[in-house]
């Protein structure tokens, strides 16, 4: 057979990343692929948001088994290169195995680098650079250990954002002046310092360490100039080294990297390196972009169709933290002759922006803040645009027809996917020739958004602008007001720190908003601040302004809260003289066990709350609505449980509470259900010697069976999974989602893992913020007591009509 | 179409008994319009949907990028509040509402009755 065998050592981005690239060249290879890694082939680009707790390990994953299998590639999982024996042509595996290969392409990629600094060999000091670390990191991580991150570079602050936002009290320890000093310049990393300060992660910078401390398990740092932090975590992101180490054994040119040429081969002709390993023109690498291209032109020369050859790296560097918008690309010296410098700075909105300019062409550019328009910039770089007629939109594009960013403004040439190197006539060209409709499609056949995903938005405008038939995925942003999806937006909202609607809309909105968006961030705002925010009652429905549900007629339905259902004598006359004092059209009982004034109008409602002296049941409300309950163990010969006072209970401890969506509770004696708790947001369901608590019931628009969360004996501990479960749907749920989507759309095992069984730490946080948000509510109908201007009355003109 | 005679000006209410970007409605004579505080400004309109008559003075000041409107509560109708068509079901054929004019004088919002802009003189 005429096959060639190609074994590839490394399992990593560069690697898998040419060998689809020599896959597209038809060639007949017999391919074998070593990792000494136990995992496929994943983005470790994305390890930061793994950790950070944006993304799942299984969302990472670039090429499944099937890709492997379906290809014929023999993956060689967990096992470790140990020799090449190049006269012999075979690789030495660690599990003893000999592999023979005709051409062989070396793709180790590099190691985390860590400092020879005393006491880095204890328990709790880590790297990160695999899918392993990242696992023990999490595992490690939580609230109340005391991080310390050294390095304040990329990886550094991805990686001490990431154990921040699982709870740790989190510095950075950096040895330069300023963060990210190989990218930034001293103002761009004061802007970037306090940006990472309001996300409440601490930075020392001009620290060098000299010692970790502690006995067995590190304990904290010690620094050069004497002072010391305490540290139970400790991360040692200073950089990366090429393992080179295996190249050297086989005696190939090794400086810093494996040597190569500009078409990947190193100094035996059928030996080839591609990726972090290598060292190209005396440069080494370390970001995805280059490594890459590196690999596109190794699969062209391995397969006999040497083309172009490979020409350095781009130097495009973003931080992948949300909430900090930081960018550098390109020649930031400003000292060498003829440069210019263009910049940009508000102090007060946290942006900095600088261009470097020679001879009328961007030579280099810091952006902090605002990013949004870095692919002019790369572009401008990429084709050395004589920037002469743009002299006046340097730092702002002039403004667009349709307000918005122009994808028909784009060159076909310019990048859109600059991790993938992939450009918008690409993009369209796949489009066309496949079909593309979904985001995921494009992914899986362009590679574009592949990355590191900041490139996201640009494909997507792309696709609706190219593609018929479009379909969003899954992922949808607010609104067109606010472009953002509502993950990202909560994550805005805490790390920036805006406690108003109007902020929010200002600063990432249009500034006005509209119905959809502003109850949205009114949730928002309240729910990440537990209610210590600025109440804005204009971006509230009229429901929520009056604390009364309109009605067709524009009068105002009342509600009146009838915990668990149960009423008393005097309450009912004091609904029936209200009834008829104030005229109402009509007193019904509601399907949720309570009593309807409907008709009332809006002037007469602060004093009917009054009358009838009773709280508010929010039945106008996305929040708590009510706790069905039925007769229970206090009156029913089948009972087994006091249902009656847990409803009533669980009832006093959430009501005034906004949700997502409307939430709706039952408590039932026993199994057979009396008050229907097994179709409600949540159940609990008495048996005897346990309550059985449910979620993501629904008896509305569609009937659903709630899914169980916990069995649990004592009635206090079903209300606290009551209370986990309504906490953790207040934070995580997108606004106008019931818990029927909510549980269906996570699984309730991810449900579970995150609430009843999550950490003792995170059920404590939960229902710390609960209460926090519940010391800070109040019952809305007391509203009547001291209105704002103008609530609920008819406003009477001075002077008359004549 | 003739030019409506000047109207005087009517004292309405203190400027400062609309918060920013909600409206109110007011009675006058047999009327009843919304008046927005729209931060930097005032505007009024006819206080009844062109829907079913749903009380815009209770919507939300929103924009779609053409212009300011008010979502009707009721079914969400969006009504611009500049020159008082609907601007959401878009298409044709929707009667729009009258709009007026108002001005803030020392801190006293006025009104003036006749609409600002003409029905659809069609
Ligand atoms: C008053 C009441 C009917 C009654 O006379 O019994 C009622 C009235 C309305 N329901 Fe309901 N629902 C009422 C119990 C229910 C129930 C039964 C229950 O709560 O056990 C359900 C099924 C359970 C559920 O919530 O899913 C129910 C499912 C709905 C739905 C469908 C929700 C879904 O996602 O499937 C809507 C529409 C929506 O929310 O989008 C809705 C919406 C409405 C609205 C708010 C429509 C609206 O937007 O104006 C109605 C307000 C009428 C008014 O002018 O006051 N109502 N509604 C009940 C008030 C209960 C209370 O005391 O608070
Ligand atoms: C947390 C994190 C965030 C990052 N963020 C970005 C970013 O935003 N943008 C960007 O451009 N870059 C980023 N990078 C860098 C980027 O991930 C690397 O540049 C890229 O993964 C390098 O690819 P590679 O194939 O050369 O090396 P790797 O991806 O490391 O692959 C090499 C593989 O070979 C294996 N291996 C090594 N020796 C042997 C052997 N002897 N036998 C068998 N297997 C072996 C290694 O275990 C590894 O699995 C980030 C890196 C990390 C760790
Ligand atoms: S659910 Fe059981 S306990 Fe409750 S009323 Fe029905 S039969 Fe009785
Ligand atoms: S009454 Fe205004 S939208 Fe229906």
């Amino acid at each position: 057979m005429n096959t060639t065998r190609l074994v590839v050592i490394g399992n990593g981005m560069a690697g898998v990343a040419c060998v689809e690239q020599i896959l597209k060249h038809n060639a007949a290879f017999d391919i074998t692929i070593f990792g000494d890694e136990t995992h496929v082939n994943y983005n470790r680009i994305l390890l930061s948001s793994v950790l950070a707790g944006e993304k799942d390990f299984d969302d990472i994953v670039l090429n499944d088994i099937d890709w492997y299998r379906k290809h014929g590639i023999r993956a060689r999982l967990g096992v470790r290169v140990e020799a090449i024996d190049r006269t012999a042509k075979t690789v030495r595996g660690s599990d003893g195995s000999l592999t023979p290969y005709d051409k062989l392409i070396i793709a180790t990629g590099s190691s985390a680098f860590v400092p020879p600094i005393e006491g880095r060999n204890k328990a709790g000091v880590f790297v990160f650079r695999t899918l392993d670390d990242t696992r023990q990191l999490i595992e490690f991580a939580g609230p109340g250990i005391k991080a310390a991150v050294i390095g304040g570079g990329l990886l550094g602050l991805e990686a001490a954002r990431g154990l921040q936002v699982r709870g740790c009290d989190v510095s950075v320890v950096h040895l330069a002046g300023h963060l990210m000093e190989r990218q930034l310049d001293p103002t761009g990393g004061s802007y970037l310092e306090a940006y990472m300060r309001n996300l409440g992660v601490a930075v020392l910078t001009n620290k060098a360490t000299k010692a970790m401390l502690g006995n067995g398990h590190v304990q904290g740092l010690h620094f050069a100039d004497g002072s010391a932090i305490d540290a139970n975590l400790v991360v040692v992101a200073a950089g990366i080294r090429p393992n080179a180490q295996l190249a050297k054994e086989a005696g190939l040119a090794v400086n810093r990297g494996i040597v190569v040429s500009d078409h990947m081969e190193t100094s035996d002709p059928d030996v080839y390196a591609v990726g972090e390993c290598t060292e190209h023109r005396g440069e080494v690498f370390g970001l995805v972009a280059p490594l890459l291209e590196q690999g596109k032109v190794l699969a062209a020369a391995i397969t006999g169709n040497k083309g172009p050859g490979f020409n350095g790296g781009s130097t495009v560097a973003r931080l992948k933290i949300m909430g900090a918008d930081v960018f550098s690309a390109g020649d930031l010296d400003e000292t060498k002759p003829h440069t210019e410098v263009v910049k940009f700075e508000d102090p007060a909105l946290g942006i900095y922006k600088k261009l470097l300019l020679r001879h009328n062409r961007l030579v280099g550019v810091i952006l902090v803040g605002d990013a949004s328009d870095d692919h002019r910039y790369v572009e401008w770089l990429r084709s050395a645009t004589d920037l002469t007629a743009q002299r006046r939109h340097l730092l702002t594009p002039p403004p667009s027809p349709d307000g918005g960013f122009d994808v028909a403004q784009m060159p076909d040439s310019e990048t859109v996917c600059g991790c993938t190197g992939v450009s918008k006539g690409e993009i369209i060209q796949a489009v066309h020739t496949h079909g593309i409709q979904t985001m995921a499609q494009l992914k899986d056949r362009t590679r574009a958004s592949t990355g590191c995903g900041s490139c996201g938005t640009l494909c997507q405008k792309l696709l609706k602008a190219v593609a018929p038939e479009f379909e969003e995925d899954k992922v949808k942003v607010l609104c067109d007001c606010v472009p953002f999806t509502q993950d990202k937006l909560r994550d805005i909202i805490r790390s920036q720190k805006l406690k108003s609607v109007q902020a929010v809309l200002d600063i990432y909105g249009n500034s006005i908003g509209c119905e959809i968006c502003k109850p949205a961030i009114s949730y928002l705002v309240d729910v990440v601040w537990c209610g210590d925010h600025k109440e804005d009652r204009s971006a509230r429905y009229i429901n929520d302004r009056v604390h009364a549900n309109i009605q067709n007629d524009g009068t105002f339905s009342v509600v009146p809260r009838m915990r668990g259902g149960v009423t008393t004598p005097a309450e009912l006359r004091r609904i029936a003289d209200a009834a008829e004092k104030y005229n109402v059209r009509m007193v019904k009982v509601t399907g949720s066990q309570r009593i309807d004034l409907l008709g009332v109008k809006k002037e007469d409602l602060p004093r009917i709350w009054a009358d009838l002296d009773m709280p508010s049941g929010q039945a106008y409300a996305k929040g708590l609505r009510m706790v069905k309950t039925c007769v229970g163990n206090t009156f029913c010969r089948f009972g087994t449980q006091n249902s009656i006072d847990t409803g009533i209970e669980i009832e006093r401890r959430l009501e005034n509470l906004y949700t997502p969506h409307k939430t709706k509770l039952g408590v039932v004696g026993c199994p057979r259900n009396c008050a229907e708790a097994t179709v409600k947001d949540i159940g609990l369901i008495g048996q005897d010697g346990n309550w059985q608590v449910v979620v993501g019931g629904a008896a509305g628009k569609g009937v659903r069976k709630a899914d169980l969360l916990i069995t649990v004996e004592t009635t206090e501990e079903a209300i606290q999974a009551t209370e986990l479960f309504f906490q953790y749907y207040r934070e995580n749920a997108n606004y106008l989602e019931r818990t029927y989507d909510f549980v269906e759309r996570l699984g309730i095992d991810k449900v579970r893992r995150d609430t009843v069984y999550a950490t003792a730490e995170v059920r404590q946080g939960l229902l710390d913020r609960l209460a926090r948000s519940k010391t800070r509510s109040s019952d809305a109908w007391l509203e009547r007591n001291d209105p704002r201007p103008t609530q609920f009355v008819q406003i009477q003109p001075l002077d008359n009509w004549s | 179409m003739s030019q409506p005679k000047e109207l005087p000006w009517l004292r309405i209410t203190r400027a400062d008994s609309i918060p920013a970007r909600e409206g109110r409605s007011v009675r006058l004579g047999g009327m009843e319009i919304a008046i927005f505080n729209l931060g930097e400004r005032f505007v009024a309109i006819e206080n009844a949907c062109p829907h079913r008559g749903g009380p815009l003075a209770d919507g939300i000041v929103s924009s779609q990028g053409d212009g300011v409107t008010v979502t009707c509560p009721l079914h969400n109708w969006r009504i611009s509040i500049e020159d008082g068509d609907v601007r959401k079901p878009s298409g044709k054929g929707h009667a729009c509402v009258r709009t007026f004019d108002v001005k803030v004088e020392n801190g006293i919002i006025l009104f003036r009755p006749a609409p600002r802009v003409s029905e659809t003189a069609a």
